[in-house]
């Protein structure tokens, strides 16, 4: 099982913001990367896209899929991802939660879980208050908690919500989250 | 205690819990997603206001009724009508015509739920002029939700994406054909319903119980490890004559598993397998 793990979650303005952090990426990273991003399409274009510009490895994240370093994955559109403690992916198409499917919240609560303190968890801009939750478990659990600025952020409301819940997080700006997921994908 | 500790307890807790159920009930978790059944059995602490799952087990042991609202909890209900209508698109358009020259054939619908998709295989088949030829059996471990299957009673509210889905799928009629709409029910036809034989199987436990032409299981193997996913598909290639057709869930792959050899992809379908015929020598 790896190390670390960075989960990141968006919304509405999340496609432009996570290019914004993504972008520091070079052709190699240590850490592998979770990522939900809500969106309403049925089949996921979102790894192609991000493929364009990115040098390693970007995909849709696969169930039972071992979780590799210098790989970026994608929840697939229509399920819920969730992270098992031996660093493998599992799919669950369970109901809504906070009426998403794949929700940001399950995502980070199951990778609080498998990787405690070794898991940085990264929260975007979004109109809704997905993902306050499984922030909240990944500070319990002696992980790293990261909001985008709301006063900078294209939605305020999903960074405000964690904000709220876990008081003592990291709040950035998109470029100096740009610059934390380089350094740690470079192993600073 | 600190958090990782209590997480620590709580992987105990689980393991104990899912041995308690299977020792008192003979159903077998202990080879679910382990991130599924904790996440299922947490909810249903919360619900009922326990302080852990400890508590819960004590509750499992001693109460059926709290053991079969944990059934329930264990096994995802979510699920509709054409559910992905391409798979039954694929369905319709590769897999009907060579079930048109049987003159008779068995479907296997593993992991039924409350019947919606085998309901939808069942109004594709008499489409095509099928369902007269076809045996549908359709199993489910919760016998909860076979009890629902078999009243063929919907709420009426989910009509409006069931009969997007049907269109999406190639359906050619009119999707309210198959159902009497009565205020917020709706009752589906009694001839579809009746092609229909609802049965308790348990995928972890259960053996063979037919040879089948064709078995859809989709969005079930998801919630098992690898042992045990190997162990329904072990299961699903036994049941199935040579020839005969598998379809699995969008996000569920056969490829690395133990039946990887024993299939092929069938033509032109992104979720349907063909049980290879063995060369006799």
């Amino acid at each position: 099982m790896n190390k670390q793990l960075i989960v990141i979650g968006a919304s509405a303005g999340g496609i432009s913001a996570l290019k914004t952090v993504l972008s520091g990426i070079g052709d190699f990273s240590k850490l592998p990367i979770a990522i939900v991003l809500h969106i309403m399409e049925k089949e996921s274009e979102l790894p192609k896209l991000f493929q364009n510009f990115i040098e390693i490895r970007v995909k849709e994240a696969e169930d039972k899929e071992t979780i590799q370093t210098g790989h970026i994955y994608f929840a697939p559109p229509g399920y819920h991802l969730l992270v098992e403690e031996e660093g493998t992916f599992a799919l669950s198409t369970e109901a809504k939660v906070n009426y998403s499917r794949p929700s940001i919240d399950l995502l980070f609560e199951t990778a609080a879980e498998a990787y405690t303190d070794r898991l940085v968890g990264i929260l975007l801009t979004g109109a809704n208050e997905d993902g306050a939750r499984g922030m909240k478990r990944i500070e319990e659990l002696g992980g790293t908690v990261i909001v985008q600025n709301p006063e900078t952020a294209y939605c305020h409301s999903m960074p405000k919500a964690a904000m709220e819940m876990v008081p003592k997080c990291r709040v950035m700006d998109l470029e100096a989250i740009e610059e934390y997921i380089a350094g740690l994908a470079k192993g600073r | 205690m600190d958090g990782q500790e209590q997480l620590e307890t709580e992987k105990i807790e689980v393991t104990l819990f899912l041995e308690a159920v299977h020792l008192k009930y003979g159903y077998d978790f202990r080879d679910y997603s382990r991130a599924h059944i904790k996440r299922r059995l947490i909810r249903r602490v919360k619900l009922m206001n326990l302080s852990d799952i400890t508590r819960l087990t004590s509750l499992v042991l001693y109460d059926p009724e709290v053991f079969r609202q944990v059934l329930s909890d264990f096994s995802i209900n979510v699920t509709e009508m054409f559910r992905h209508p391409r798979f039954f698109r694929d369905l319709r358009t590769e897999i009907v015509p060579i079930l048109r020259t049987y003159p008779s054939f068995t479907i296997w619908h593993a992991g039924c739920s409350t019947g919606e998709e085998v309901i939808s295989t069942a109004i594709l088949l008499e489409e095509e002029g099928l369902l007269e030829r076809a045996k549908i059996y359709a199993t489910d471990m919760n016998g909860a939700v076979i009890e629902v299957a078999k009243e063929g009673i919907y709420p009426a509210q989910d009509i409006k994406k069931w009969t997007k889905n049907y269109h999406e799928s190639g359906g050619r009629k009119s999707f309210s054909d198959y159902f009497v709409v009565n205020y917020d029910y709706a009752i589906l036809n009694q001839r579809v319903l009746k092609k229909i034989t609802y049965l308790e199987h348990n995928l972890v436990t259960d053996g063979r119980f037919i040879d089948a032409d064709l078995i859809l299981c989709r969005n079930v193997l998801i919630y098992f490890n690898k042992a045990l996913q190997n162990r329904a598909l072990d299961l699903f290639r036994d049941s199935l004559l040579p020839g005969g057709f598998l379809g699995i869930g969008s996000k569920e792959d056969i490829r690395f598993s133990s039946v990887g050899d024993a299939f092929e992809n069938a033509v032109n379908c992104q979720k349907i397998y063909k049980k290879k015929i063995e060369e006799i020598r």
